[in-house]
């Protein structure tokens, strides 16, 4: 492994542009020393809501604000030269009179807009107050992070970039700031929450502000909604915050970034509007996710409820559930005015005038990526392992049933080796072991019990039934289950690519492994999270990490396992071997069953029917392969890789290469 | 764009550059008479200079500059500031109307600005140490050339290291702490025309470089010489090339020699009932060669234009011959114009010898005003509608809070009781009844010139505009103080030198749309570098919207740090600068808008990739 830098360094403004993020991303690596966490809840119980909902609330703001209430932000946008612009040119275009242009540009903005009042965020610290207290034992907060982000958000625009698990996310984020007299965050949200009667008009009280799902082909939308985003960013009205991956992850692993708002509020330091932006990192983890199940039945096909009102009183029976504790982690604020410089050094701003709509070049477009998969990697860092992932990641390799005092064994081991890798394990309250292992269990025991000193997965229902019943309940289990392993996944996945790479290639050649590690990590590309083309130093970044742990020795052109290594080996090629089968199921799927041309839906439907025969004949015991997410990251990374084409929405056109499915 | 220095005119025949061929093939088309080495010049007329008594020249400055000016900062010996035995800041000399005046809130504002302390000076070294001064080395034969010409000269040490520098920050610190390691082996004072030919002509005999030297006043660097020079280097000094040679009244033009100082041009003018209206704030010293060779922008442009707007001819001496055009008219259209390679080219391409420059009869009005607005935004708003309606003042400029204060800081003690009653009823005014934030407020000044009446008609239509972006109008006296600061400003960075106080000022061409962004992160930049580089109090950082134009603005800014506790002071300057000039890129504005300079680490950024 090539040494690092010494950390003092500051990184080379090298062409190599990418130098920047891998070097931070490995000192951090070496010394990962993090915060302390505070539970906020605890004064919650002990004084009053009420008098929490009314307390003087006066948080500090950014030192550049113009203040201005919701509607004269509306009232800038519509004047805007931005989105004038774009009304006189449809206007142009289709003939229709500029007034009709701008009411429609109103209306997109009436429903777009936030209405921020202290009433409803008052009313929400009330009842939030009330709900998280019955819901959650604690939820854990690094108050150092607060400040720091206290901090920043008076020196520039502050953009709050979340992870996203569970509808609590942004809900919890808003409580978190009120609570600390930090200035409420405006928060992108989807506009299905509109369809809930009530509550969408009290989020947008509580300062939401709705997008549309897909609005790429509506000029009109697209200008007024990017202008919406970007002036109150400008004025510095409120810390804007979305979440980076686009929509709340049903399996809790991060899910690819998406670029459209993350350009949006990129843009106005490109154009110098502002000095700088800072762009905020937050991991949410949770213990237990409220909408597990939900997200299970979702993966396998049932669909998703919509948002409703009444959908929601319906959920209040969880109320009376437990669902642990929450970790928040708020990262440190990272300046895009840093990460840019020495990276886009001619502005391509100059030469055209700032409001005319102008797509971003490709240099820029390229930074937006790597930005957000920088931001992306930040949040895994941060996020927190409970101890319940290290079991749900040990019993998933040892299913049916596992011995309990095996398991705590295991768990224990697979902590240190979590540890070695960077993962960020908070034991509860330096419980012993077995303790925690119980309480975990007793938490999640709708997934997983405890049955004659063996730890089963709880499939209730599947023993009786007919075998079609079975096979649903018993994937329910293991999908539920997976959710919580899922969560080490991006942690290990480095070193454990190049581990499944030495067994695949049967070589010790260093060469050789790496070529099938780095297509190993294309094919995976769009199902963990890797810093785009820094191939290489992820295979470093891996090999390190399993030569710091004893499982491998490399020298100059060969890479060895040793031999007390083999259970680190054999345990993190077993925990991505739903991964590696599901893949060649889908595969062997594509290349003999499928269609020439077909679309996604075909695609998953089809899938998930020659899956489920597979499983019904026992001819394989890959569950996970049943699930809608690997299918369709599996197709997203065909489609990458060019062994599959996408035509036109709304058909996906298929071109099988079938030497690709033969490799893996 | 600006080669370095080491460029200059004559250099070896040897080395063909490509800037030359492209000139001589420009000046092929002129005139059809390229003047090679070893031919008598173009020109057969006797210079009438020649026979002049030797003596005091004519012009305001002497051939011994050191003794008019001061040979290790700005300006006239006898005027600088000080602090008096009572510590009060005080401006000496009779030259400028702050002259022995006494400063009373000045110091304060120094030392509550740079966090200097008058205790800990930084003192310069008291005069020239001759024995460090790098050795003359010339050649024999080409002295006994130069004598032969009778072109006055002289290889004096003093003379020779007050030609190696203009008065950018590097080169006046290394003035007081240090040495330029090569500096002129000789100086030459041609008298007119025909002695540049002839020392062009030796130059090219001898291979030598010349360095044209006019006022001395350059901040591009572009009189520095290269260390690695290994020819003679011969600083041409144009200082006794300054006279008016004749006043066409009909086209309402004169041809001036271009050694002439702005002072001494707009003297002799006048006496005729003329101006060129050409004011850099460098006009006391600088040139109107240097003017030409650098692109210069005076202050009252909006009404007279800048130097390629002035000039309709010029005469310059290559080592191919002298480029010229052939009839002095205000537009032609035969190719490029042969002024547009002339003007920005620093001395590289040649010497300019005689230009022939616009002039206007003597305004007979002049009126100073000044304009208070709530914050910069609103001003800079305002001056925007003053370009767009094309009604700009002669001059008008619009200076940031911090440069307010600054020019506050400045005020005379005042003489009587009433005048003092009457600064506080006005302050109140603004303050109190008006609400303005005294941190927040910018003040435009405002300079008028014509005649009477219209004058009068452009100041109440410049106010009704100013009214409209809230501004108030503050007075003449304001207004007047204005100007003054930028002709003091330079005497300042000595006095600041002395107390660890280091500064410099640079300028931007900018789109209007962009001046407010610009200015906020150039300033915002400048802070952060200085935190960055360790520099331990807050920097001084401002800037003043300073021309307006119709598609955009001139922004000029100030810096200064207090450098204590820094090992080397101008690196850390350089670097800030340098960051502070990328975020001037990066907001959209141009690198200078008339100073000028060497920016050659930049030029990738600036141009296209096939320059």
């Amino acid at each position: 492994r090539a040494s690092s830098p010494s950390p003092r360094t500051p990184p080379p403004v090298s062409p190599l542009s990418h130098s920047l993020f891998v070097y931070s991303q490995q000192k951090e690596l070496m010394s990962k020393k993090r915060d302390e966490f505070e539970d906020i809840l605890e004064e919650r119980r002990v004084s009053s809501d009420l008098r929490y909902a009314m307390k003087c609330y006066a948080p500090v703001i950014y030192k550049g604000l113009s203040p201005c209430k919701p509607n004269a932000i509306k009232s800038a946008v519509l004047q805007s030269e931005q989105v004038q612009y774009v009304i006189k040119q449809l206007a142009k275009e289709t003939g229709e009179s500029p007034d009709i242009i701008q009411e429609e540009a109103m209306e997109i903005l009436d429903e777009m807009g936030h209405s921020m009042q202290l009433g409803a965020v008052r009313f929400f610290a009330f009842t939030l107050s009330k709900i998280f207290k019955r819901l959650f034992q604690r939820v854990c907060v690094n108050e150092e992070g607060m400040q720091r982000l206290q901090q920043a958000i008076q020196e520039h625009p502050v953009v709050l970039l979340p992870s996203h698990r569970s509808y609590i996310d942004f809900l919890m984020l808003s409580y978190l700031l009120y609570t600390y007299d930090l200035a409420l965050p405006v928060i992108a949200a989807g506009i299905d929450f509109l369809g809930m009667k009530i509550v969408g008009e009290l989020l947008r009280r509580a300062g939401a502000f709705f997008m549309r799902r897909s609005f790429g082909g509506n000029r009109l939308y697209w200008a007024v909604f990017a202008e919406y985003v970007k002036t109150m960013l400008r004025n510095g009205y409120a810390p804007i915050e979305f979440f980076l991956e686009g929509t709340r992850s049903r399996t809790a692993k991060t899910l690819t970034p998406k670029f459209g708002l993350l350009s949006i509020v990129m843009e106005p330091f490109f154009k110098r509007e502002v000095f700088d932006t800072y762009l905020v990192p937050i991991s949410i983890s949770y213990e237990r996710i409220l909408e597990e199940s939900l997200y299970a039945y979702e993966l396998l096909g049932v669909p998703k409820p919509k948002e409703s009102t009444s959908g929601l009183l319906k959920a209040r029976r969880i109320l009376s559930d437990n669902f642990g504790t929450i970790h928040i982690y708020v990262g440190q604020p990272v300046s895009l005015r840093t990460l840019a410089s020495g990276r886009i050094n001619r502005c391509p701003y100059n030469l055209v005038p700032r409001h005319l709509p102008q797509k971003p070049s490709d240099d820029i477009q390229e930074f937006v990526s790597d930005v957000a998969y920088k931001m992306e990697l930040l949040q895994i860092e941060n996020m927190v392992l409970r101890p319940w992932v290290l079991v749900a990641a040990v019993l998933l390799q040892n299913l049916p049933a596992v011995d309990f005092e095996l398991l705590i064994e295991k768990t224990l081991w697979l902590k240190g080796l979590t540890q070695t890798f960077g993962g960020f394990i908070e034991w509860p309250d330096n419980l012993c072991a077995k303790k925690a292992i119980t309480s975990g269990l007793a938490l999640h025991s709708n997934i997983a019990r405890l049955v004659d000193g063996h730890v089963v997965l709880n499939d209730k229902g599947a023993e009786d039934g007919a075998v079609g019943e079975i096979i649903f309940k018993r994937a329910l289990a293991v999908l539920m289950c997976g959710t919580y392993r899922n969560q080490l996944l991006n942690v290990f996945v480095r070193p454990s690519l190049v581990v499944v790479a030495l067994q695949m290639t049967r070589s010790f050649r260093k060469e050789e492994v790496y070529s099938c590690f780095s297509f190993l990590r294309d094919v995976f590309s769009d199902e963990f999270i890797f810093f785009p083309g820094i191939s290489l130093k992820d295979f470093e970044e891996g090999c390190f990490l399993l030569t710091k742990c004893g499982a491998i020795q490399t020298t100059q052109q060969e890479i060895y396992p040793t031999d007390k290594g083999s259970v680190v080996i054999s345990f993190l090629s077993a925990m991505f071997r739903p991964f590696m089968e599901g893949y060649q199921l889908i595969f062997r799927y594509l290349s003999k069953e499928a269609k020439e041309t077909f679309t996604e839906k075909q695609f998953i439907s089809g899938v998930r029917n020659f899956v489920f025969q597979l499983l019904e004949k026992g001819n394989t015991q890959c569950y996970e392969a049943l699930s809608s997410d690997i299918q369709k990251n599996a197709l997203a990374a065909l489609v990458q890789l060019g062994a599959v084409k996408k035509k036109k929405i709304p058909c996906v056109d298929l071109l099988e290469i079938k030497p690709v499915a033969a490799r893996l | 764009m600006a080669a370095p220095a080491e460029e200059a005119a004559g250099s070896g025949p040897g080395s063909p550059s490509s800037a030359r061929r492209r000139l001589s093939i420009i000046s092929g088309h002129l005139r059809g008479s390229p003047w090679a080495p070893g031919r008598e010049g173009p020109s057969p007329s006797p210079c009438k200079a020649r026979g002049a008594p030797a003596g005091p020249a004519s012009g305001s400055i002497p051939k011994k500059r050191q003794e008019l000016l001061k040979w290790n900062g700005w300006g006239y010996n006898d005027s600088k500031f000080i602090f008096n035995k009572k510590g009060q800041a005080e401006f000496t000399g009779r030259r400028y109307r702050l002259g022995g005046m006494v400063l009373p809130t000045f110091k304060e504002w120094i030392e509550k600005t740079f966090g200097a302390s008058l205790e800990h000076k930084s003192t310069s070294r008291a005069s020239l140490n001759v024995n460090d001064v790098p050795p003359s080395i010339i050649s024999e034969e080409f002295l006994q050339d130069l004598i032969a010409t009778k072109i006055s000269y002289s290889q004096d040490a003093e003379d020779r290291v007050f030609r190696a520098h203009g008065h950018c920050l590097h080169e006046i610190f290394a003035l007081r702490e240090g040495i330029f390691r090569r500096i002129p082996d000789i100086v030459v004072w041609p008298v007119c025309h025909e002695d540049v030919v002839k020392i062009v002509e030796l130059a090219c005999k001898h291979s030598l470089c010349i360095i044209p030297f006019g006022g001395g006043t350059s901040v591009s660097s572009a009189l520095e010489c290269p260390e690695e020079e290994k020819r003679t280097i011969v600083s041409l000094d144009t200082s006794q090339m300054n006279r008016i040679l004749w006043i066409d009244e009909k086209n309402l033009t004169a041809c001036v020699e271009a050694g002439i100082v702005g002072q001494d041009l707009e003297k002799q003018l006048a006496e005729s009932g003329f101006c060129t209206g050409h004011e850099p704030d460098s006009m006391e010293f600088s040139s109107l060669g240097g003017w030409v060779a650098t692109r210069a922008s005076g202050m009252k442009k909006n009404i007279y234009g800048n130097i390629e707007d002035l000039v309709i001819h010029i005469k310059m001496v290559t080592p191919r011959g002298i480029v010229e055009k052939n009839c002095q008219v205000p537009r032609m259209s035969t190719g490029p114009d042969i002024h547009h390679f002339i003007m920005g080219s620093e001395g590289t391409l040649g010497v300019v010898t005689e230009v022939t420059v616009k002039i206007r009869p003597v305004p007979e009005y002049q009126k100073y005003g000044s304009v208070v607005f709530p914050n910069f935004e609103r001003g800079v708003a305002c001056l925007r509608e003053v370009a767009k309606q094309r009604c700009a003042p002669a001059s008008i400029r619009l200076v940031d809070n911090a440069q307010f204060q600054f020019g506050h800081a400045l005020k005379p003690q005042v003489a009587s009781i009433f005048t003092s009653f009457l600064d506080g009823l006005k302050k109140f005014y603004i303050t109190k009844f008006k609400g303005f934030d005294p941190n927040i407020l910018c003040v435009a000044t405002l300079l008028f010139e014509g005649d009477r009446e219209k004058v009068l008609q452009h100041e109440k239509q410049v106010y009704d505009i100013a009214t409209k972006f809230g501004g108030l109008a503050a007075g003449e006296d304001n207004g007047q103080r204005g100007y003054m600061l930028t002709f003091v400003i330079a005497y300042l960075r000595d006095l600041g030198l002395d107390y660890y106080v280091i500064g410099e000022s640079f300028e931007t061409s900018v789109p209007w749309d962009r001046v407010l962004d610009l200015c906020r992160n150039v300033k915002e930049r400048i802070v952060r570098e200085c935190k960055e580089k360790g520099v331990q109090f807050a920097p001084f950082s401002t800037c003043r919207v300073t021309q307006t134009y119709d598609a955009g603005a001139c922004v000029y800014f100030y810096f200064a740090f207090n450098y204590r506790g820094i090992s080397d002071p101008i690196h850390v300057y350089e670097q800030i600068e340098r960051a502070a000039r990328e975020e001037i890129l990066a907001n959209g504005g141009s690198l200078s808008h008339h100073h000028g300079g060497n920016f050659s680490p930049f030029l990738p950024d600036l141009q296209g990739k096939c320059l």
